[in-house]
């Protein structure tokens, strides 16, 4: 019973990097209508500068969070406008353009990857930062992974309560629905996505910092993490803030269990068996499209 | 015209921040990288024949006022995919460092003349099928001399045949595997400088029999393996000699290549409460595995991970916490020139080489250099046949090959006081084991 909830526990805690992954996905995806597949990129992205912010100047990853948050917030802004809303432009409507900003977002996450692997090459980068082992239910985590289960549920409610609970919010749900639209009932488009899109930038590059201290990445590794994110988006019902927090965390729990009492070789085969069910069951994601 | 100097402003900032970010993060990677250049003084004749060319008279003595000939040296090398860290730490800054050190000494001293090495290279983009395509473009085109070869044992094996149709011979070093006794038959050329995997399974196996007939540890061990065909390879070898030297394995799985939460697993296995736990793991894992450790502060008397433990990464990642920890590989700092080896890499590449790979791959270049000024002309054939009979001074020591092969290596290390020092073969050892472990600190 107790290695039960011992399971439960850590499982819940490290899905909780799955969820803060996933949400910034879910909102560059559902919400800006833009399947980011550079996401993973931008991630290692910060993982690095992290990594070499700690190793070179001693500068916790706490502290860079505060930089490259906003730093990649900016970054996300200007390729919204200078990339995806120039292909809106040419193409003439959102619609149109949705086919077209997938290839773009895939040659943008070549550029972003063949940039890095051209500065910093394919090292391994790693660095332990808070492992303090904490007690949580007689159960013990890493403060690390703690931290990024505590960054995913606040994000996550902050993305819910503004999407749910507010007149912007309203307004970003209505471009999400219908981008070409929303300009009829007097939304700024290209503002309240790029805004959106940023926002999930910053999830990014928090989900980037949070991963630096705890896994060992290179800069190829970037698609991996797009696929992971993708993999529990769609879990979640793309676009649904809770939904990717709920897989994120459903992830977890099931490689926790798996790997406890079963076999720690079928965790993979357990989280790809989920989402294939999960894909045939339900065509909207665990909550459907509804929340939002 | 607003919006227009909207998207100046945005544009200027993106370019100005994105350049400010990379210049200060990028400091210091210097890449001493000959760009792939067809160079002018090309093809210095395929198969320099015993009748000289017009420049180089048989006149020894004058070697040094001859004008220097051009050896040209091709590899294709993962710069970029999945095989870009174990090749960007083991085998591209070996290559670098020789061809400055050949270099810096002079050259390479043929019956003809003296020749430096010019490096050609491409990236294979870790996969085979590139590397092929790269190997044939260095032979048909850049017209190489010697062929150097890929990082890891699949690219190893992928390219061999292209190897042995073009005859080249290669000098593998990170090719472990139990297959290459049975390959050297069809490729003679085909070379294997860090041994066999079951080499080293044995020799965990031997050690952890040593340390429990001085009573030092029980019998029961933990064995987890990736999920791949070197983590199958490695476990199988070591799993069979555990049994017949009477060990018991309490746990014994596999887990998925690309696993980060081992929380589980080592929440598992303390309960099994194991004298031993040996984990036939990849570099990310490796690096991965004593974090979960400390979590569940799960602290047995010997634990053993296998590659990746021997990187300069792990100790600055560590720190105090490496001590102990055994894996693969390992030095003796008191080998002649192997610090010094050290030293200069260090400067040249700007980067620490590890304490394995490392110094058997630039032992191979030496290996390859030598045998080669004994045949005295680029004879890829007689080179091939030198590399397996002669006997050889590195920095590794004298190395011999057997069914070529080299046996010599160190097997097994264990980091102590900042320095991965080699434990088996125990009649080559650096240091005695520390065993038990000591406590992880937090």
């Amino acid at each position: 019973m107790t290695s039960i909830l011992d399971a439960l526990v850590t499982g819940l805690v490290y899905g909780g990097i799955y969820a803060l992954l996933a949400l910034g996905l879910t909102l560059q995806y559902g919400v800006a209508r833009i399947l980011n597949l550079a996401y993973g990129d931008f991630l290692i992205a910060a993982a690095v500068f992290a990594t070499l912010l700690y190793q070179r100047f001693q500068l916790s990853p706490l502290v860079s969070l505060l930089l490259l948050l906003p730093a990649s917030f900016l970054i996300h802004l200007l390729v919204y406008h200078l990339v995806f809303v120039q292909l809106e432009r040419r193409r003439g409507s959102w619609r149109a353009m949705e086919a077209s900003s997938i290839l773009l977002a895939f040659g943008l996450s070549f550029v972003v990857s063949g940039a890095m692997l051209a500065i910093f090459g394919g090292k391994l980068f790693s660095y332990s930062y808070l492992l303090v082992p904490v007690q949580l239910l007689g159960s013990v985590v890493p403060a690390n992974r703690l931290l990024a289960l505590v960054l995913a549920l606040a994000f996550g409610g902050f993305a819910y309560l503004l999407l749910v609970r507010t007149r912007i919010g309203t307004a970003i749900r209505a471009i999400a629905v219908d981008p070409d639209g929303a300009p009829l009932a007097g939304i700024d488009v290209r503002r309240w996505a790029g805004l959106t899109f940023a926002f999930g930038g910053i999830i990014c590059a928090a989900s980037g910092v949070l991963i630096s201290m705890f896994q060992t990445f290179n800069v190829p590794m970037g698609v991996t993490f797009t696929l992971k994110a993708l993999v529990v988006v769609i879990m979640g019902g793309v676009g649904n803030a809770v939904g990717a927090l709920v897989a994120g965390l459903i992830l977890g729990v099931t490689e926790s269990f798996v790997a406890r009492f079963i076999s720690p070789g079928l965790t993979l085969a357990a989280v790809y068996g989920l989402f294939v069910l999960a894909v045939l069951t339900m065509r909207t994601g665990i909550f459907g499209r509804a929340l939002r | 015209m607003q919006r227009y100097t909207r998207r100046a402003v945005l544009g200027l900032i993106g370019t100005a921040s994105i350049s400010a970010l990379l210049a200060a993060c990028g400091g210091g990677q210097a890449t001493p990288t000959p760009a792939p250049q067809p160079s002018p003084t090309s093809a210095p004749a395929q198969q320099p024949s015993p009748t000289p060319t017009t420049a180089a008279a048989p006149t020894p003595t004058v070697v040094a006022t001859q004008p220097k000939k051009t050896l040209r040296v091709g590899f294709a090398i993962s710069k970029s995919g999945p095989y870009a860290a174990g090749a960007g730490i083991t085998i591209y800054p070996n290559y670098v460092l020789w061809a400055k050190d050949v270099n810096d000494a002079g050259g390479i001293k043929l019956s003809d003349g003296v020749y430096t090495v010019e490096l050609i290279e491409y990236d294979d983009q870790s996969s085979p099928e590139e590397a092929i395509k790269a190997i044939q473009r260095l032979v048909n085109q850049d017209k190489v001399d010697l062929l150097l070869p890929p990082w890891g044992t699949a690219m190893n094996l992928a390219v061999a045949p292209v190897f042995h149709q073009l005859g080249y011979p290669q000098l593998g070093v990170a090719n472990l595997s139990d297959k290459t006794p049975e390959l050297v038959k069809q490729w003679p050329g085909y070379f294997s400088f860090l041994g066999t995997s079951s080499q080293y399974s044995e020799a965990v196996a031997d050690l952890l029999s040593d340390l429990a007939n001085q009573g030092k540890i029980g019998k029961k061990v933990a064995l987890i393996y990736v999920d791949d065909a070197f983590g199958l390879e490695l476990s199988e070898a070591a799993r069979k000699k555990f049994k017949a030297t009477g060990f018991e394995l309490v746990y014994d799985q596999g887990y998925p290549l690309g696993t980060t939460d081992f929380q589980p697993i080592l929440t598992d296995i303390k309960q099994r409460q194991p004298d031993a736990f040996v984990a036939c793991s990849y570099p990310a894992d490796t690096l991965t595995l004593p974090e979960a450790a400390m979590v569940v502060d799960f602290n047995p008397p010997v634990f053993l991970t296998a590659v990746g433990t021997a990187f300069p990464v792990y100790v600055g990642k560590f720190g105090q916490n490496a001590e102990g920890v055994m894996g693969l590989g390992g030095i003796d700092p008191k080998a002649p020139g192997l610090m010094d080896y050290y030293k200069r890499h260090k400067e040249v590449t700007g980067q620490d080489p590890d304490r394995w790979g490392s110094p058997v791959c630039y032992a191979s270049l030496q290996v390859l250099q030598q045998a080669l000024e004994r045949v005295g002309k680029v004879d890829r054939q007689a080179v091939a046949r030198e590399v397996a009979t002669g006997s050889f001074q590195t920095i590794i020591g004298t190395v011999k090959l057997e069914g070529n092969i080299y046996y010599g290596n160190w097997l097994l290390g264990q980091w102590q006081n900042g320095e991965f020092l080699a434990l088996w073969p125990k009649n080559k050892a650096a240091a005695t084991p520390i065993v038990p472990k000591p406590a992880w600190k937090k």
